[in-house]
């Protein structure tokens, strides 16, 4: 484990792509043993501007243009990580990391297993995924089931501007390999945040906003619509509290049994397809542990069960406030 | 004749921070392949033997991709087409080659080949439908005999392989041709096709389009091998290389190429040095990691320039063509504008619709709650 040192930036406007981009900035300055490799990542500063700047600051030995296959990225990362560096790894789209998924699921997700913890791989690896930007098939799935079905891998996934910086930090900062998965449309949108004010340690649950009726509770790209969904819900008489995950792996079950045994109705929402997703095994978990402090059983919203839409028929796939809402309506209230 | 080679010109140490300089074409073949009797159509004036009534339809099909190009990439800025990778500078390749196919072959396209899938006869709008946004593919594989526009890179190339080594096994005298890029080459799945496609010498052929780029990663820090298509020589297979600015060379390679595979002789890999002229697609900012001159030197060295000089120079390129290749690209930019600035009929049960043979209960419980909030939703419209 690495110190995340902080520069003190100070508050400041910016969106989660500058946000991001800071981090690697920082921590490549703080750490010589950060190195960034990936497609498209030097001169073009990646498809999405992430790594925009890191050649013409550290050189292309740091950041490295490599050629296009992902198994290769992660396997040479897998190498470098053996020999003290702390490589992050950068997939240029959620559906084209699959190439590398035997390289994370033999070897980097287990590699601290087979050698009985002697060689673990600090990897991070950066995935911007999820739908909602319009793109042609292949350019938006929600893979982060995939990743959380793999023993030794941690999934984080930020849904706000700072936490994209202090959880990106803590991600390359962990001495276990990490899947960070980028909600791509939440690239854009702007927020003030502060790099210096930090985050928790990966791990950690944070309620976005306190209610009393029943609480939403998602991760990354569906956190804004549950947002949106409980400011709605004010008009139907529910004041709907809701809980960011921020990380699958580790799942803080502590935080969500809390809040769910306070409020005995909660619905978990996120746009992969639902059958043996994240959703299930949160749902699971929760009735498993707070059966007795349920008012009704815990719902979920999220995409069909169906390959990701082309993009004009997208909307359709996605939870939106509506499907959230019905679903709070199913909770049982008694009249 | 004009190569494309980015390492004479590369910074021989490769500092940190080292980017990609301007390049531009130059005149010499690429190295010599180990093959007795290389093959390369460089500097070969294939155009100077070519049939007349060929070189007039490579024309007129250039004009007409050169115009499908253009007006589609139109399409993306008025928002009418998702995205557009524009094969500006490619039609040769593409075309030339797709023309070397019988019918009943078999075509694996990457998302660049458009143009090839339009010239294997698939209609010029249904060809976009990818990429207009309204669903996956917009035509029928089988009767195209096409596969659907391939984007994981190099996924397609095994693709090729096994259908023409089903084909052979059927007693069918059908070849597969795969196209990718020149970045695709570094896939896993590029390697592990060509060692199938040799190892069960089947009737294949591969097509790299080298256009210098995969996005924004020039070939020099893609490849190390002398040339793309050196890397037959290790699968076992012939590599040929041949300017892929000039449709007629690239037909005529691509033909023994077909005719070869066809005849039992086995797979062939060919590598085209060509240029994208435009950036990556229409979301892509060419300027952030190569030149203007670049660009430049690579115009003049155009395809439809190339093909308009050797028809020019037999005599075969009369006012009459020129201006009925112009009023057939203008009218198929029409046809293109009066589809595309339509809205489509979507169809969002479709969403449920091919996911499996028989959809599952599970998806005929969604399909109905989906049908449910439509219907409601339309209520609202029409109260
Ligand atoms: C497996 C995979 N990884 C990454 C991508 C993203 N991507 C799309 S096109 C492209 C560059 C491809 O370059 P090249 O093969 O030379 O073809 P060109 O675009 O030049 O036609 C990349 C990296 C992808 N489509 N598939
Ligand atoms: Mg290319």
């Amino acid at each position: 484990m690495t110190t995340v040192t902080r520069e003190q930036h100070g508050l400041r406007t910016g969106t989660m792509a500058q946000a991001l981009n800071t981090a690697l900035r920082d921590a490549m300055r703080a750490d010589a043993s950060v190195h960034v490799l990936g497609e498209d990542v030097g001169a073009l500063g990646g498809v999405f501007r992430i790594t925009d700047g890191l050649t013409a600051e550290f050189g292309a030995d740091r950041c490295l243009d490599t050629p296009l296959a992902e198994a290769g990225i992660l396997g040479t990362a897998v190498g470098m990580a053996m020999y003290g560096l702390r490589p992050v790894v950068e997939m240029q789209f959620d559906a084209f990391a699959y190439p590398a998924l035997e390289q994370l699921f033999s070897h980097v997700a287990k590699m601290r297993n087979r050698t009985a913890g002697k060689l673990p791989l600090p990897i991070t690896v950066r995935v911007p995924y999820g739908g909602g930007i319009g793109g042609v098939e292949h350019h938006s799935d929600a893979s982060e089931a995939y990743y959380a079905h793999t023993p030794g891998l941690h999934v984080v996934t930020p849904a706000t501007v700072a936490d994209a910086y202090g959880l990106l930090r803590e991600s390359i900062a962990s001495d276990d390999p990490v899947v960070f998965l980028e909600p791509k449309r939440l690239y854009w949108g702007k927020s003030e945040w502060d790099p210096a004010a930090g985050v928790e340690p990966i791990g950690k649950a944070v309620l976005r906003r306190p209610g009393t009726s029943a609480v939403l509770i998602s991760y990354g790209p569906s956190l804004p619509v549950c947002l949106e969904a409980a400011e709605a819900a004010k008009a139907e008489g529910w004041d709907l509290a809701v809980l960011d995950l921020r990380s699958l792996v580790p799942f803080d079950e502590a935080t969500a049994c809390e809040v769910v045994r306070s409020l005995g109705r909660a619905v978990v929402v996120h746009e992969a397809t639902g059958f043996g997703g994240a959703g299930a095994e949160i749902a699971a978990r929760l009735t498993e542990k707070c059966f007795h402090h349920l008012a009704a059983p815990v719902l979920r919203v999220t995409g069909f069960d169906i390959p990701y839409p082309p993009p004009m028929l997208e909307h359709h796939h996605l939870p939106g406030v509506d499907r959230i809402l019905d679903a709070v309506a199913r909770l049982q209230w008694e009249e | 004749m004009t190569v494309l080679d980015h390492r004479d010109q590369a910074d021989p140490d490769l500092v940190p921070g080292w980017l990609p300089g301007a390049t531009a074409p130059r005149t010499d073949p690429a190295p010599l392949l180990p093959d007795a009797e290389p093959l390369r159509v460089l500097g070969t004036p294939a155009a100077d033997k070519a049939d007349p009534g060929l070189l007039r339809e490579l024309y007129r099909r250039l004009v007409a991709g050169r115009r499908y190009n253009q007006q589609a990439t139109t399409l993306t800025k008025q928002g009418r087409l998702a995205v557009y990778p524009a094969s500006t500078g490619q039609e040769a390749c593409q075309i030339a080659a797709a023309l070397a196919l019988r019918e009943d072959d078999w075509l694996f396209p990457s998302y660049r080949d458009t143009l090839a899938v339009v010239a294997r006869g698939v209609d010029p709008l249904q060809a976009l439908t990818l990429l207009r946004g309204n669903a996956h593919t917009g035509y029928d594989p089988r009767a195209t005999r096409t596969a659907p526009l391939c984007t994981p890179l190099a996924t397609q190339v095994p693709h090729a392989v096994g259908l023409a080594h089903a084909a052979r096994l059927a007693g069918d005298d059908t070849v597969a041709l795969a196209l990718l890029g020149d970045g695709g080459t570094s896939e896993g799945d590029f390697h592990e096709g060509l060692n199938f496609a040799a190892v069960l010498h089947a009737p294949v052929v591969f097509l790299v389009q080298n256009n210098g780029y995969a996005i924004s990663v020039p070939l020099t820090r893609q490849s190390a091998a002398p040339t793309l298509a050196h890397k037959a020589v290790g699968y076992g297979m012939p590599g040929r290389l041949v300017d892929g600015n000039d449709a007629a060379a690239v037909h005529q390679v691509l033909t023994e190429a077909v005719e070869r595979a066809r005849n039992g002789g086995g797979p062939t890999l060919v590598e085209a040095l060509t240029y994208r002229v435009e950036a990556h697609t229409n979301a892509d900012d060419a300027t952030r990691y190569r030149q203007a001159d670049e660009v430049a030197a690579w115009q003049a060295h155009d395809p439809i320039r190339l093909l308009a000089d050797a028809l020019r120079e037999r005599d075969l390129l009369d006012d009459q063509l020129v201006a009925e290749a112009a009023e057939e690209a203008e009218a198929l930019a029409a046809r293109m504008r009066a589809e595309f600035h339509a809205d489509p009929d979507l169809d969002p049960m479709s969403l449920f619709a091919h996911v499996y043979a028989e959809p599952t209960q599970q998806l005929r419980e969604q399909a109905a709650q989906l049908a449910a909030e439509l219907a409601a939703e339309a209520e609202v419209h029409t109260r």
